[in-house]
């Protein structure tokens, strides 16, 4: 269990998790499952209550509605530990965060609130740059366009949805991006869904993926019908050779030559905390004519001396990449995403996206929050404060990595990047993990299986400008003290 | 001797070459064969079923420099409406702002004229000021905000249904819904007519789709009949092959209500599941608006998933699912658009909780809408050269040309139409749909909303302008 963290310029192929910890994943794993098999036989021979909802007297004779083992998972495995996710806040989702308590009269198959609240350090929202306050010239200009525009919109961009302030949305995006154009949604997971199927429509496209890329951009694909080949997370070779083997063989089957190849790469990985390799994939992508679509979902405003990004962080050129895409959920504090690149792709997706066609428009006080945000990171506002926060938060995540890292830990992912996740390996802790934390006033979110490979299940921090060094502090204290509870310094 | 005795002693050399030497030759020769062949099988290369092209470095060289991709994207011609939309500036209730004139406001689905209500307004900005903007989380994550459960609580209650669900975005709602549920080798029975985001949902579910035609019960009972003959043929398979109904409450392509009774029934004696997509009926039918089952008087537990966007009667943005527990709750693990996407921003999630609490507030605004609709359906429906599509108490109508020729033609017509409105201070909107994609696309059409703020006037103002159009244009 050797492991020289300490130095790694780029620590991307971490050592994998310790034996010992992966043993335990598989027996804790064959007892969930056993124990989950004792206890539906147990309700089935009447024993145990069936606490779970069931259908019906009425759909008796239809073909039931999941299979036997979706409901198995979920009330055997899932419902365990459901206690841990999905605690509802009543504050703002900043740095210090009022977590509502919930009990269970039954065995966590029921929750209810206690009314009591909990003041937490918020390790756990997307909130990079710090813009998800309630005060500051961003609520105060939003809360302007909220009387200016209303609420809704009730109209999809093309037919009478299209508002002056989403137009002005777009070229204060295209400008923060450095590209020609841009285009906005009302759904970061839909700008994905809706604009790959568009971009890769119709037969013979051929779409290489990361294998650790997001659920979104794996429906995208799908719905396009495009054929999927998948390369091994942030692995150039594999890239290279994916690329190679697609443009000399062709098509399956027929041979024929491939319309257009894309390779969808992420800025930051979420679960992973990885930085994409771009220098190699833009190389690759000129060497080879393939298209790039980048997704920034969390590197958009977190990475890069300015905060533009990805591109910015590794000196490139973003007219270098074909599609832009990212959220603003995450480094702006609303909702939303954008697609950025050339005038003539923006204007392909305005006619033929499917968001432009049938959704509605993003809310105008929503798109006002992201104007405000991207102006303040632009040093627009006439103030440092983007500068600032920038630093803040590229200092914050490093000397949490560190002294992470000093601890014991096995932190996954690269040096610059504000995910931080570390690993823990046996379901039982990653529950613990959880639990302990919330225990200590620190709010974490852990991922496991199948966000993660089995016997890397791990608990993910992300960080915040805004955190200061008491918080970080403090919550390093916390998880120091759980990993000595828990065994997690894997690396001493 | 026992049989634990037997289980328990340990095999001694001498006894392993007894039993050797003791064996039938033909269970040695068997043996060893398969050792010969375990051995050939663990030492043979493996080699890739697909057969590999095999080439010299020259050839793939050549191939690689060869390949010329092609463009990303095509060219957009420039005159295509879509580069040219129209600009509103300002609140777009029942007077909009657009390109810079005041008109009436028949193009947005604001139904219940909660865009622009002040009351909302105000609770949204309490909620700003308490929350921020965005919730900067998935559902899983610490992004369930109090005021998420309790819109869901009180959809549920709305409804009268037992959990309902919250989504971010309108069009994911039943785009993630229907392959939470519905999987590869199910089969669902759709309208023709259904919306996008439906086709969209079944085409990421991978399932079987049988379209029927548009309303057309018959046809959709000759369907379930023939696919109950199949299941006679295949009894193993039918048992675990689920089936799904999927319609709408009011039909956004074409204003039309579905005979909810009569599906019930199939339901029952076919044994399918129904799914409903109430965007446009929700707040629109119904003594209290609840939508299509309230307005036949349909026990709502007799549906097994209503979905509905929040963007049309509630003016907000975001969707939810409302059903049995045992139905929804699957939907908090399966459902992509709830578990992997932020969740709604509170502040719009405020807004339509209060937008819930004047329905329940004004049960007599529903009553209202629909009067309008049969006022403003009666109307146009006596414009020459025009014919009306849709219920006349649906608040969404479609004018269609009376006499209809090439498609781009009519589309060229009534983007005309649109434009000679909007000078005469009337907004209207030509339908948009994406017409490679869509399954049966609708005929080309203007879509009228109707706000129920409209007052007679406004309905004889719009009229006389619509006809004086069509007159000068067709």
């Amino acid at each position: 269990m050797n492991c020289s963290n300490v130095g790694r310029k780029s620590p991307q192929d971490y050592e994998s998790a310790p034996f010992l910890a992966a043993c335990w994943t598989y027996i804790s794993l064959a007892i969930l499952i056993m124990f989950g098999y004792l206890r539906d036989f147990l309700r089935r021979i009447g024993l145990d209550k069936n606490q779970s909802a069931t259908e019906r007297n009425k759909m008796k004779g239809f073909v039931p509605l999941y299979a036997s083992f979706e409901g198995f998972f979920s009330r055997n495995i899932f419902k365990r530990a459901i206690h841990g996710a999905g605690k509802p806040i009543c504050s703002p989702p900043t740095v210090e965060v009022d977590v509502l308590e919930r009990t269970s009269d039954d065995e966590n198959w029921h929750f209810r609130l206690t009314g009591k609240k909990r003041r937490c350090i918020n390790l756990a929202s997307y909130n990079y740059l710090g813009f998800a306050e309630k005060d500051g010239p961003c609520v105060h200009a939003t809360a302007q366009a909220l009387q200016q525009y209303g609420v809704g919109v009730c109209s999809s961009r093309q037919e009478l949805g299209n508002y002056n302030i989403h137009e002005e949305l777009e070229t204060t995006t295209a400008r923060f991006l450095g590209v020609e154009d841009a285009i906005t949604f009302g759904m970061g997971f839909a700008t994905n869904s809706m604009n790959i199927p568009v971009l890769m429509g119709g037969k013979g496209c051929l779409i290489l993926s990361d294998e650790k890329n997001h659920a979104s951009i794996v429906l995208g694909a799908r719905l396009g019908g495009s054929v999927i080949q998948v390369f091994k997370h942030n692995d150039m070779d594999d890239l290279e050779e994916k690329l190679r083997d697609a443009i000399i063989s062709g098509r399956p089957g027929t041979h024929r030559a491939w319309r257009k190849i894309l390779i969808i790469v992420e800025g930051i990985y979420s679960m992973e905390g990885s930085i994409v390799k771009l220098l190699d994939v833009i190389r690759l992508k000129r060497k080879y004519g393939a298209y790039l679509y980048l997704d920034e979902a969390h590197s958009i405003g977190a990475l890069g001396e300015t905060g533009r990004g990805v591109t910015e962080y590794w000196g490139v050129n973003p007219r270098d990449v074909d599609i832009m895409m990212g959220t603003f959920t995450k480094g702006f504090g609303a909702a939303g995403g954008y697609i950025a690149g050339s005038k003539r792709l923006i204007n392909h997706l305005r006619t033929y996206s499917h968001s432009t066609t049938y959704a509605c428009s993003m809310s105008a006080p929503v798109a006002q929050q992201v104007i405000s945000s991207m102006r303040i990171i632009m040093g627009e506002d006439g103030t440092e404060i983007g500068k600032l926060r920038i630093a803040q938060l590229a200092a914050n995540a490093k000397y949490f990595r560190r002294r992470l890292r000093d601890m014991g830990f096995v932190v996954c992912g690269d040096d610059d990047s504000p995910v931080v996740p570390f690993l823990v390996c046996v379901p039982g802790r990653i529950l613990a993990v959880m639990e302990e934390l919330f225990e200590r006033n620190i709010a974490c979110v852990t991922g496991t299986f199948p966000a993660t490979s089995i016997t890397k299940g791990r608990a993910r921090v992300c960080i915040s400008a805004a955190h200061t060094q008491q918080m970080l502090d403090k919550a390093l204290d916390a998880i120091s003290e759980v990993g000595d509870r828990l065994q997690l310094k894997y690396s001493l | 001797m026992a049989v634990e005795d037997v289980m328990v002693e340990p095999w001694y050399m001498m006894q392993m070459v007894q039993a050797f030497l003791q064996a039938p030759v033909y269970h040695i020769v068997i043996e060893v064969l398969l050792i010969v062949w375990i051995i050939g099988l663990l030492f043979s290369k493996s080699y890739r079923i697909q057969e590999r092209v095999q080439l010299t470095e020259k050839e793939k060289e050549d191939l690689l420099a060869e390949w010329k991709p092609e463009p990303l994207v095509p060219d957009t011609p420039e005159d295509h409406p879509a580069l040219h939309p129209r600009v509103v500036s300002g609140k777009a209730g029942l007077k909009v702002v657009v390109d810079g004139k005041e008109c009436l406001n028949l193009a947005t689905l604001n139904f219940l004229g909660m865009l622009g209500n002040k009351r909302i307004e105000k609770a949204a900005n309490t909620a700003l000021y308490k929350y921020g903007v965005g919730s900067c989380g998935p559902r899983g994550f610490y992004g369930t905000v109090d005021v998420h459960l309790d819109l869901e609580d009180k959809l549920a209650k709305y409804t009268r249904t037992e959990e309902a669900i919250l989504y971010a975005y309108g069009f994911a709602t039943i785009a993630s819904a229907i392959p939470a549920y519905s999987k590869r080798g199910d089969i669902v029975f759709c309208d023709e007519g259904a919306c996008f985001a439906i086709q969209k949902g079944l085409l990421a579910s991978r399932s079987k789709v049988v379209y029927f035609k548009h309303n057309d019960m018959e046809d959709l009972e000759r369907l379930l009949k023939e696919q109950a003959k199949d299941d006679k043929k295949n009894p193993k398979k039918a048992a675990v092959t689920r089936r799904f109904v999927l319609v709408e409450g009011i039909y956004m392509n074409y204003g039309d209500i579905v005979p909810l009774p009569k599906l019930v029934e199939l339901k029952y004696k076919y044994k399918v599941r129904i799914f409903i997509e109430e965007s446009a009926s929700f707040g629109v039918l119904g003594d209290n608006g609840r939508g299509v089952t309230e307005h036949f008087g349909v026990p709502i537990e007799d549906i097994d998933l209503i979905s509905a966007n929040m963007e049309m009667s509630l003016a907000s943005i975001g969707g939810f699912c409302c059903g049995d527990s045992f139905v929804i709750d699957h939907q908090r693990l399966s459902g992509q658009g709830y578990c992997f996407s932020a969740s709604l921003p509170p502040m719009l999630s405020v807004a339509a909780s209060e937008a819930l609490r004047i329905m329940e507030e004004k049960p007599g605004i529903f009553e209202e809408l629909r009067t309008r609709c049969q006022w403003l359906h009666a109307k146009l429906s006596s414009i020459p050269g025009l014919k009306v599509c849709g219920e006349p108490i649906s608040p969404i109508m479609h004018l269609q040309l009376a006499a209809p020729s090439s498609r781009a033609e009519d589309t060229k017509k009534l983007e005309t139409m649109c434009n000679e409105c909007m000078n005469q201070g009337v907004a209207l909107t030509v339908a948009r749909y994406l017409e490679q994609e869509e399954h049966l696309v609708p005929p080309p059409s203007i879509r009228v909303a109707v706000n129920v703020e409209l007052t007679e006037d406004d309905i004889d103002h719009a009229t006389a302008v619509i006809t004086n159009v069509a007159k000068m244009v067709l």
